[in-house]
């Protein structure tokens, strides 16, 4: 395997190891440039240095409908320094040369890409060491020049399995599917004040089914006990965002305490994410 | 996989999360059933008629024109109960909500006009509204938050963002993600995700209709044009609807230029604006060169949204209507205008349609007749205008 083949294979090559390891996968969610651009970088570090298997990180949108207002707050903190999407890239840029191996997956809003180009914004994102791309308001309806482009581009176009899911979307997932599978824990926006509903058995078996692309649980995941419940039903591991921005919300007057909370919060998931 | 079109060209479509899309299918089946149903058109038909007051009538104008060769009509939707054309569609969708077998409302307001509109039609059908207003807004509007809790509506004002119309709209989509299985999103114009633009411009679209009709009878033939104000277009895509396959009319949205197109104080997002989505839809919205959306501005509340329906969209592109912005001031003196030239108050949504409709009317041939959708009363705007104008307005005491 050559070493662009073993880079655009980030997700394979860590659910493989967390699969040797009898690991699930935790993955922490903060806002590019939250609350400015060099802290942002220091707090994905943190993130990284606290054991997560993968980061997901969002983009500043001014309008983001499926959010909460934990990251609504975080956006806003961002977009007051007028953040720009390129420093965006330029802090992924950073934050991947110093560590080649961990999937980073973007998840953002529909307007950014668009605005910038859809194969520019892939393109540039592939560039700045991205994995995945998951867009919060493209349903899969409308998702297939999303996709064609992320192939072109070596991106992984992440989909997401709502709860209320029928078959025939749960089968379209299943065949278009890359990377990973986002799984909503519950209906509604995100945020930590209401907490994810472990998947039934059924769902799981659906997913299963269908050979979706490995799902991992989000949406209300604040504590180790509902990472390691997430697992045991059958998810692949865990995405927390509200609960790790808002670690970085209560700590801004204070870094060097914001970077070591983070640390601990996700040295704690991780360790629940052991089968 | 839809049954209706969702696309307007390439505009509109359903860009929201996958959890809203079945919430999405289920209201396009919901009104695909209904427009067949003859129970439910009768029961619409009945309220329309009985409760709302149509059809309205079409006023000629006796002193607005200088020639007295060209005829300027309005449509008078301002005598819808409610003030406003919004009560159509409002009554539509709030019978499809009991059809669906939901018990709870939610909506978005900006003035509160589409507020006011949607708590009325929850009184009436027992159904529990909560309405998401800005709370810059709800402060501005206090009038109108007041009527809407007198006809038990809980009023939710949204600080996130800025406060206004648009992070009124993130909010009500937020809720409805949460609580789409007993709510139905009451969405207030002809924008946001399919099947919205469609449902609520055939719950408008006895507004060309009737003025069609109207019109065949007083003048023998169809008008020359048709024209207004485009905010989110609702009222313009109620009276578009029925003339767009009729060339020889010509069909004319107003968009509020408001401080003038050249500064950033606008809402004119089919003129300035850029393609993008917004709220669900892929239209011409206000943005900057990385996406953020950008903050509108017009003097009047009901035209000041950062994007535009995706079939006003369509149809600017195609070159099927004509789209033109009017500037704060202008609309304001066709406010007063209206008000002493033919005793009619209109709202200051109208008031940019008017004041385009006049300039139309000026330089119109001989015989030509014109027809603008007076689409809502001013008694929303008297406090806001008088605050603007001080007592020094044309008609005012100072001027006789």
């Amino acid at each position: 395997m050559t070493n662009s083949q073993l880079n655009t294979d980030r997700y394979a090559n860590m659910f493989a190891q967390l699969n040797a390891k009898n690991e699930g996968a935790f993955v922490p969610f903060v806002m590019v440039g939250d609350p400015d651009v060099d802290t942002s970088v220091n707090i994905i570090n943190a993130l990284i240095e606290g054991g997560a298997d993968a980061l997901e990180l969002g983009f500043p949108y001014s309008d983001p409908i499926a959010d909460g207002p934990t990251i609504q707050k975080a956006a806003i903190r961002a977009l007051s320094h007028k953040i720009k999407t390129t420093q965006c890239f330029e802090v992924i840029k950073k934050v991947r040369e110093s560590n080649p191996d961990i999937p980073i997956g973007l998840l953002l809003y529909s307007n950014l890409v668009l605005k910038r180009g859809i194969e520019k914004f892939y393109t540039d994102a592939a560039e700045a060491g991205v994995d995945s791309i998951l867009i919060a308001d493209v349903p899969l309806r409308e998702a297939d020049r999303f996709i064609a482009i992320a192939e072109q581009t070596g991106i992984k176009q992440i989909l997401i399995a709502p709860p209320n899911a029928s078959d025939e979307t749960l089968a379209e997932i299943g065949k278009k599917s890359q990377g990973y599978t986002y799984l909503l824990g519950r209906a509604g926006v995100t945020g930590a004040e209401t907490a994810v509903t472990i998947p039934a058995s059924e769902l799981v078996e659906k997913l299963v089914q269908y050979k979706v692309a490995p799902p991992l649980l989000g949406f209300g995941i604040s504590t180790p006990q509902q990472v390691s419940d997430a697992i045991k039903s059958g998810a692949a591991g865990a995405i927390s965002g509200s609960a790790t921005v808002n670690i970085v919300a209560e700590n801004l007057t204070n870094p060097a305490q914001m970077y070591e909370t983070l640390r601990n919060f996700v040295s704690d998931m991780k360790h629940a994410t052991k089968k | 996989m839809n049954h209706l079109d969702s696309k307007f060209g390439d505009y509109g479509g359903m860009y929201v999360p996958e959890l809203l899309i079945p919430a999405l299918d289920q209201l396009e089946q919901a009104f695909i059933d209904a427009q067949k149903d003859p129970e439910f058109q009768a029961e619409f038909m009945d309220l329309l008629k009985n409760y709302a007051g149509r059809p309205t009538a079409m006023t000629l104008t006796r002193n607005l024109v200088n020639n007295p060769k060209v005829k300027l009509y309005l449509k008078r939707e301002d005598l819808l109960h409610g003030g406003a054309h919004k009560t159509n569609q409002v009554l539509g969708q709030a019978l499809l909500t009991k059809r669906m077998g939901k018990t709870e409302v939610i909506a978005e307001t900006g003035a509160g006009q589409h507020g006011v509109a949607t708590a009325l039609a929850c009184a009436l059908m027992g159904l529990k509204a909560r309405i998401y207003m800005g709370a810059k807004d709800v402060e501005r509007q206090a009038p109108n938050v007041f009527r809407m809790r007198l006809m038990g509506a809980e009023v939710i004002p949204v600080n996130a963002g800025s406060g206004t119309l648009k992070d009124a709209v993130n909010e009500a989509m937020r809720d409805w993600s949460a609580s789409y299985d007993k709510a139905h999103y009451l969405l207030g114009t002809a924008a946001g995700p399919h099947p919205f633009p469609t449902i609520v411009r055939e719950f408008h679209r006895m507004i060309g209709e009737e003025t069609r009709a109207q019109i065949l009878e007083k003048e023998g033939r169809l008008p020359d044009a048709v024209v207004a104000c485009v905010g989110g277009g609702s009222n313009a895509i109620g009276m578009f609807a029925d003339f767009i396959d009729e060339p020889s009319v010509k069909l004319v949205g107003v968009e509020p230029a408001g401080k003038g197109v050249h500064t950033k104080d606008h809402g004119a997002a089919i003129g300035k604006g850029t393609t993008g989505i917004l709220h669900g839809a892929y239209s011409y919205i206000m943005q900057d060169g990385d996406g953020q959306i950008e903050e509108s501005y017009s003097v009047s509340a009901g035209l000041d949204y950062p994007a535009v329906g995706p079939q006003h969209a369509h149809l600017s592109d195609i070159g099927r209507a004509e789209y033109v912005s009017v500037t704060d001031e202008e609309a304001l003196n066709a406010f007063q205008i209206l008000s002493r030239k033919e005793g009619i108050i209109p709202a200051l949504e109208s008031s940019h349609a008017l004041a385009h409709g006049l300039n139309m009317a000026d330089e119109a041939e001989d015989g030509s007749i014109i027809v603008v959708n007076l689409s809502g009363r001013g008694d929303k705007d008297l406090a806001h205008v008088h605050s603007i104008l001080g007592d020094t307005f044309m008609g005012g005491a100072n001027n006789d």
